[in-house]
């Protein structure tokens, strides 16, 4: 009886002291997987694949058509960087859909390997999340939505008024600067999830939706009667959106950074997905000889092919190609992402040499 | 029967005999084998600690609670307390716990009610009347309350706009905005008369205590209602009437795009208040319903041969033994509805974790900001299963 019991809770003890044992020995390989220092190009490339968060679902920016294809601006950007990594295969994305509030934990905690995922720079997300913002890829501003049967003309008449926001993003903090500097008593409704936001505005909750203008359009496209809603003309904040990386792999980052880049500067010379493979060869302007790596080593600097710019527009096409593709279908003018170069615009390149 | 009988060999102890540093004594072996696994247990938790700070610290991710002061810039639609976006984090967060527990509380009494209510319609000799509460009980507890909740959301959404809305009476109009109601603006006598009926309700409860003694003593049994009708309505009635009984009605009027002044009782608060009180009073019914069917029929045939009425055989009798089966896993449903409240988020009512979710998302400071929500629902959970252990201990049947 004694030696049985004993035995039994010896046994047992031995158990957990195992097990504990296991789990000490196998969370340091979780925890560290992200850590600093790591070449995540590499990791990437051998993994096959790069993992992006994108959102939940917003037309023209990053939403899965028909065929459960991902499609939309930042989805490209997605595929631009997996293009810059692997040669010509734009498929070597997994999209990983993300929520406002589940974004940057997801970054974090190594889940996926960067976000395009419509997120607004600011100063306390570039120092306080230990990410980084390689670029701004689309310059946005805050701005309202009503429905046309109001009357209302102008977000001055606002006052009093239920406004539609969702929670943990910039826009739930502009509305309230903006209210408070223009004196307008606003009502939230704050719903976490875009689709149940829209839904709740649609159905008459709310007398106004505020997000990014771009997303603003892509809301109105998606309603039953877009006609019936107007997007009001005063933009309230700036919203410069852009891809995000973790802080520490500064290769990577550079990597989308200079992705951001060579779209621009694709576009800033001319250089289409129909014409960039003849350009490779034939064209004789120094700097596009050094882009495309006919001259130079700027691929390898990089830690990718030399070809690399080549692949990347022959791929997606330059800047324009990518806007026109996802966001002229919405009703969104080039605006302040017009090129410097040419039309005055925000976007300009820093020089390839 | 007295302490006196029990079995005197229960006293009797094993001698006492010194430990041995030996690996052959029990005792030691014991004493060893506790303390390594303390200290494994203690290694493990101190690695997740150091190993957790050491990675914010590489990957550059603020931390601690200094955010807590800093201004929160974030709107809040429905508060108890005075609320701004000038406010900082900390009472940010503290009015999500305020809307918690406000859903909360409310929820519990009324599910309570509800589920008491259609736990003995569910024993109901009417067929028809079982029956039917039996289909609503399966319905409610086999569909997700998430689904629910988005259900009584989407039907409150499809009421009229504020500018059609329906207005049975003066001053009350339901619309897509939420039902308002009339109100008064409150002064210092209301909350006087308040106090003044806090005060009554005590008092009542210690003269119920006191007239049951004397009862216990004579045998006379003493009406206490008209006690407690003059300490809990009266007095407060004289404590404002001393005042100059001041009243100003706040009636709501539609102004511009919403209605002004008056009570609100949002859509999604009602919605998750209605969710939440069905949902859980499915349950609660059958709890009931199983703790009304464990007491003995004997009990009520012998409380009957003992010429008690119905009405106090089920006051007296039965319900005083049902409950010692109902209030275990009637804590359960409790600390479920309360939790279950977290799923507020999905339709936009503001609670404890929507607002620290928030929080986490501005800040960055994602293990602050869990940790808070744990320790907020922690403590409620705590405080709900003291009480009602405490009050199951009270009503437990004392063996002697």
């Amino acid at each position: 009886m004694d030696t049985t019991k004993r035995r039994f809770s010896v046994r047992r003890l031995l158990a957990g002291v195992m097990g504990a044992g296991l789990i000490a020995a196998a969370t340091p390989a979780l925890a560290q997987a992200p850590a600093a220092g790591t070449n995540l190009i590499e990791t990437i490339r051998n993994r096959g694949q790069l993992i992006c968060g994108v959102s939940t679902g917003l037309a023209g920016f990053s939403a899965p058509d028909s065929q459960g294809r991902w499609t939309g601006f930042d989805v490209d950007y997605c595929r631009a960087v997996a293009v810059a990594i692997f040669g010509t295969d734009q498929n070597r994305v997994r999209f990983v859909a993300t929520t406002a509030q589940a974004r940057f934990t997801a970054l974090q905690s190594g889940e996926v390997d960067m976000l395009a995922r419509n997120t607004t720079w600011t100063l306390s997300r570039d120092t306080s999340l230990g990410l980084d913002f390689p670029a701004t890829s689309f310059y946005d501003g805050q701005g309202f939505m009503v429905k046309r049967s109001l009357g209302v003309t102008s977000a001055r008449q606002l006052d009093g008024a239920t406004v539609c926001v969702q929670p943990g993003t910039t826009t739930e903090q502009n509305l309230t600067d903006w209210a408070r500097a223009n004196r307008v008593t606003i009502r939230p409704v704050v719903i976490e999830r875009q689709e149940d936001n829209t839904a709740a505005y649609n159905a008459g909750r709310c007398d106004a939706y505020t997000t990014d203008a771009s997303g603003l359009a892509a809301v109105r496209s998606t309603l039953q009667n877009p006609n019936d809603h107007i997007i009001l003309p005063e933009i309230i904040s700036k919203e410069p959106l852009g891809p995000l990386v973790r802080h520490g792999d500064q290769r990577f980052a550079d990597l989308v950074r200079w992705t951001h880049f060579a779209l621009i500067a694709a576009e800033e010379l001319n250089l289409t997905s129909a014409n960039v493979e003849a350009a490779a060869t034939g064209d004789q302007r120094p700097e596009v000889a050094r882009m495309l790596g006919r001259s130079g080593d700027l691929g390898q600097m990089l830690g990718v092919d030399n070809r690399w710019v080549v692949n990347l527009i022959k791929v997606m096409g330059n800047y324009g190609e990518v806007f026109n593709r996802n966001l002229t279908p919405l009703g969104l003018q080039r605006g302040p992402n017009a090129l410097w170069t040419t039309a005055g615009g925000l976007q300009y390149a820093p020089p390839f040499r | 029967m007295s302490q006196t009988t029990s079995d005197p060999r229960y006293g009797l102890k094993p001698p006492k005999r010194p430990m041995r540093i030996s690996w052959s004594d029990e005792r030691f072996r014991g004493i060893v084998w506790q303390v390594v696994v303390v200290a494994i247990v203690a290694a493990i938790f101190w690695w997740l600690w150091s190993n957790t700070v050491r990675n914010l610290e590489v990957r550059r991710i603020a931390s601690g609670w200094g955010f807590l002061g800093r201004e929160a810039g974030l709107p809040i639609a429905e508060s108890v307390i005075p609320y701004d976006p000038t406010n900082t984090y900390l009472r940010a967060l503290t009015v999500g716990v305020l809307n918690t527990l406000k859903v909360a509380i409310i929820g519990v009494v009324l599910a309570t009610v509800l589920g008491t209510v259609l736990g003995v319609l569910r024993l109901s000799k009417n067929w028809l009347v079982s029956r039917f509460v039996g289909a609503y009980v399966e319905v409610v507890r086999d569909l997700p309350l998430l689904l629910q909740l988005l259900f009584w959301y989407a039907v409150l959404q499809g009421l009229p706009g504020p500018r059609q809305a329906v207005n049975p009476a003066t001053g009350v109009f339901l619309s897509n905005r939420g039902l308002k109601l009339p109100w008064f603006e409150w002064l210092d006598a209301h909350s006087w008369a308040l106090l003044a009926c806090v005060i009554g309700i005590v008092l009542t409860l210690i003269w119920r205590k006191k007239a049951l003694a004397r009862q216990m003593a004579d045998g006379q049994p003493r009406r206490v209602w008209p006690v407690a009708l003059l300490l809990c309505i009266g007095a407060p009635l004289a404590v404002w009437a001393a005042q100059g009984a001041p009243f100003s009605p706040d009636i709501p009027y539609l102004r511009g795009f919403n209605f002004q002044g008056g009570l609100t009782v949002s859509p999604e608060f009602f919605a998750l208040l209605v969710g939440l009180t069905l949902y859980t009073a499915g349950f609660i019914c059958e709890i009931v319903r199983a703790g009304i069917l464990a007491v003995h029929q004997g009990q009520w045939e012998a409380a009957g041969a003992l010429g008690l009425p119905r009405g106090r055989i089920m006051r007296l009798v039965v319900l005083p033994q049902a409950l010692r089966v109902i209030i275990p896993p009637m804590t359960s449903q409790f600390l479920n509805l309360t939790k279950n409240s977290s799923l507020a988020v999905a339709i936009g009512y503001q609670d404890i974790v929507s607002i620290a979710n928030t929080t986490l998302n501005q800040t960055g400071q994602a293990i602050e900001g869990i940790a808070a929500i744990m320790l907020v629902y922690l403590t409620i959970s705590l405080s709900i299963s003291l009480f009602m252990n405490w009050y199951n201990t009270r009503i437990a049947l004392v063996e002697r």
